[in-house]
């Protein structure tokens, strides 16, 4: 039989790529005018977009950077552009920028939260990217108290005791464990490491110090303020918030059913009031909850209240991310022979978070949003400080410079965490 | 994480030791622990607080909010007045956070699904610009838009003097009907000429009977139209035709209440300038503007991510099963795609609610008298009463989340995929 197939014997010449692939016109004709619809839409946005602009940037650019007050300012504009321009002062950010950072910590020790903001990316580096040396590690562990020291200042010795108790808890928790069992290790070394510091650090400072003088002035918490406080609350408050986060979620998700009562109710009321009204509770009411005559820092309060909030809707995140692994998951575990804390930390939990990140970054720029929230009751952070400024006569009425100002700091922290949220869901990526 | 008992396991007599080396005793001992540890913490809470109350000589105790709050609410729903009680102070607030949560729920809604699906448009200029839209609203924090808006109405807006005289400034907007001034917006209310007057409602505030009617008509209208289309579905399904309806539902929604409306003499009572600002109309203060408007566009962004990534989810097939079905891509989009996105979007949507409404509380901030600002500001400053008024504003606010998210579980149960 004759075969009628053809086989072409020569390779046919490559064709170049149709206009609308290669050229501006062909880019233009498919991204902004492929129907009418969206040829009207382009044009539409294009005008808003360049409105937008019209108005702004005249604004923003035929401003006044030399000023010492807003009066000051309009003179110049008016002299420099006409009689009825009317321009931004940004010189209140060139006076005030400082003030807007620090708060009103002392001019001579800017120094200090400079070095810890510092030493805190040091710290973050190696938890943040692997490349880093694993060393580092050590030195993100001490950090906390070191950076507590460097800010507030005062006698070295409280931080060496508080750090050495620590040391020495993880040491006897070695020894301890192996002998007894971990459950009577952990539930003695804890108490333990509490008594040390309630009971003993304060006496023991005391007389170290007395012996070695060594540490730095004291600034009180009042001095606090800016983008520094803001700092201060949203780190502490991320830091501490993911480890009791991890463990509602994991009490929410247990078998012992007290235990689940509780983190169900923890979470539930966390999530069902507003933040403002917990911060209510630390500036006013904790001190009718605690003993007679304790008082402790604002400061240092707000922080607690804030982790707590925060740590109740990462749990939700992360409850989210428990829910969605399959039950071969677990069963695995137990299955290998692996005991609950081993599964969870080997087996379940890696996977957990990993399918959670996003919702826990999400949930931790929310946090740092909300520090903005303790202007309210009167701490001076970045907005609270833009109302001690307006109230300065040479400032009155000053608002729009001073906003924008605010929002641009918080748009690089916020931006910045999502995009590294977003490169670290693709670098935990194992899917096909 | 189970406590799996082995049958035929050696009964063993009990010792201590099992308390805690038996994995079936070992739960029940570190809840017993766990629980006297929280009640002893309750205890120690509570015995601080009655002593510390106490020494300050006050008890506990809801009597200050009979007496007379003596404090102006400008924003208001029902009937105040400075000699009202603190508890009716509170209510007003309660309203005022409702109807802000109300608003900003439903402008918030309406901006984020536009702006979600905008985002997913093949055009550059439309989809670059709803990113950077969304980017910027959800890395500011929302205190800081709330204030800023707040300004934006202050500063940049006419002022009431603005519209007089014979050439004015400034000059109403939609034929002279609403007046957005720098003291806030004024725009026609309804009003009746035969009205049916106001039902008392506990002695504690006023409905109006007019309302009342008008919605019962509607609601009644609608079921009614809906009768009518499930009928014409039977109909389809016995005969295989389906009887035209669309023009008798209409009228089955609208004639009623239209026929009300007539029967009640319903006119609108435009804004008027009356010396230097403006009377009649209903009156909607900067505070209240601002707030909505921050917390709409706020929330917007955050429900513009729900509905792309909703929308995202429902797989491509899933289109292309409906088109390789025959179904036309309205009735693809009606019957595929948007039930199995709603699916995603609803829960998340409702969460935002609830922020939203969490969110309002931050009204303290510009001066808007919601029940932070009454119940947890002026009154709790006024009568010193910390610990009681903070529980309360607690409560109301839990009691708001809870019944909120209770519906959402019921709505998830509904939709939840059924399987084996």
């Amino acid at each position: 039989m004759e075969s009628t197939g053809f086989v072409r014997t020569t390779m046919v010449p490559a064709v170049a790529p149709p206009i609308s692939e290669r050229t501006v016109v062909g880019w233009l004709r498919t991204n902004l005018f492929s129907s009418r619809l969206n040829s009207a839409l382009t044009v539409l946005f294009l005008a808003l977009i360049a409105y937008v602009l019209w108005q702004f940037l005249p604004w923003a650019i035929r401003s006044s950077w030399t000023a010492n007050s807003l009066d000051e300012c309009r003179a110049s504009i008016k002299a420099a552009y006409g009689e009825h321009a009317s321009g931004a002062c940004w010189a209140v950010i060139r006076e005030r920028y400082l003030q807007l950072i620090y708060g009103f910590y002392p001019a001579e020790y800017y120094w200090r939260p400079n070095l810890t903001f510092v030493l805190m990316l040091i710290a973050l580096a190696p938890i943040l990217f692997p490349r880093v040396p694993r060393k580092l590690l050590i030195f993100s562990g001490i950090y906390p108290f070191l950076g507590y020291w460097l800010l507030w200042g005062g006698s070295i010795w409280g931080v060496v005791l508080v750090v050495g108790g620590l040391a020495a808890a993880y040491f006897l928790l070695t020894v301890l464990s192996e002998r007894y069992g971990l459950l009577v290790a952990v539930t003695s070394i804890v108490v333990g490491t509490i008594l040390w510091w309630m009971v003993a650090v304060a006496p023991l400072q005391g007389v170290l110090h007395s012996v070695i003088p060594l540490g730095l002035p004291a600034v009180a918490s009042n001095q606090f303020g800016g983008f520094t406080l803001s700092t201060i609350i949203g780190v502490t408050g991320i830091v501490a918030s993911l480890p009791l986060g991890i463990v509602w979620a994991l009490g929410r998700r247990s078998d012992m059913v007290i235990v689940r009562a509780i983190s169900v109710g923890f979470i539930e009321f966390i999530r069902g009031v507003p933040l403002i009204t917990l911060l209510f509770v630390a500036s006013t009411l904790l001190n009718i909850f605690l003993p007679p005559g304790t008082s402790f820092d604002i400061v240092l309060r707000v922080v607690i209240v804030v982790t707590l909030f925060s740590s109740g809707y990462v749990a939700e995140v992360i409850r989210g991310g428990l829910a969605a692994l399959p039950a071969g998951q677990f069963e695995a575990g137990a299955a290998l022979g692996l005991d609950y804390w081993k599964s969870m930390r080997l087996i379940i939990l890696p996977q957990a978070l990993k399918i959670s990140i996003p919702g826990i970054v999400s949930s931790f720029i929310g946090l740092f949003k909300d520090t903005t929230l303790v202007s309210i009751i009167g701490l001076l952070d970045p907005l609270g400080l833009s109302n001690a400024i307006r109230a300065d006569s040479s400032w009155n009425g000053i608002v729009w410079e001073l906003y924008a100002f605010i929002a641009v700091l918080f748009f690089i922290f916020c931006f910045a965490m999502s995009r590294y949220s977003m490169h670290l869901e693709k670098r935990l990526e194992t899917g096909h | 994480m189970t406590t799996n008992t082995v049958a035929g396991a050696p009964a063993t007599s009990f010792r201590i030791g099992m308390l805690l080396n038996d994995s079936r005793y070992r739960s029940t001992t570190i809840q017993v622990v766990v629980l006297c540890g929280l009640m002893l913490f309750f205890a120690w809470l509570i015995n601080n607080t009655l002593n510390n109350l106490a020494t300050l000589g006050k008890g506990v105790s809801l009597s200050f909010l009979g007496i007379p709050a003596s404090y102006d609410i400008n924003q208001r729903l029902i009937e105040y007045t400075s000699q009202s009680s603190h508890l009716r102070a509170s209510i007003v607030g309660l309203l005022n956070t409702l109807l802000v949560a109300v608003l900003g729920c439903a402008l918030a809604t309406v901006l984020g699904v536009m702006i979600g699906i905008l985002r997913l448009s093949r055009n550059w200029v439309v989809s670059r610009l709803m990113a950077f839209y969304v980017e910027l609203f959800r890395n500011v924090p929302v205190l800081l838009w709330i204030v800023f808006f707040m300004a934006i109405l202050i500063e940049s807006l006419p002022r009431p003097t603005a519209f007089r005289g014979d050439n004015p400034e400034a000059s109403m907007l939609l034929w002279d009907s609403v007046a957005i001034t720098n003291r806030g917006w004024y725009v026609p209310e309804p009003l009746f000429t035969r009205s049916l007057g106001d039902l008392s409602v506990g002695g504690i505030f006023e409905i109006s009977v007019d309302l009342v009617a008008l919605l019962v008509v509607l609601v009644g209208g609608i079921v009614a139209a809906r009768m009518v289309s499930r009928r014409a579905q039977q109909i389809q399904e016995d005969t295989g035709v389906r009887p035209a309806t669309w023009h008798v539902r209409i009228l089955l929604i609208t004639g009623p209440t239209l026929a009300l409306l007539f029967a009640l003499g319903f006119h609108l009572g435009f804004p008027e300038l009356k010396g230097f600002n403006f009377k009649n109309g209903i009156y909607m203060r900067n505070s209240l503007i601002a707030l909505w408007l921050a917390l709409s566009c706020y929330t917007a962004a955050f429900i513009a991510e729900i509905v792309r990534a909703g929308i995202q989810a429902v797989s491509k097939g899933q289109t292309e099963a409906a088109y390789s079905l025959g179904l036309r891509p309205r009735l693809t989009m009606g019957l595929v795609i948007l039930p199995q996105a709603l699916r995603i979007i609803i829960p998340p949507l409702i969460s935002q609610f609830l922020n939203l409404t969490k969110n309002s509380s931050l009204a303290i901030s510009i001066g808007y008298m919601d029940v932070t600002g009454t119940l947890g500001g002026i009154t709790l400053n006024q009568t010193g009463r910390e610990l009681e008024c903070i529980l309360l504003l607690m409560i109301v606010y839990l009691t708001i989340s809870l019944s909120v998210s209770s519906l959402m579980n019921w709505y998830n149960a509904k939709v939840k995929i059924k399987e084996r």
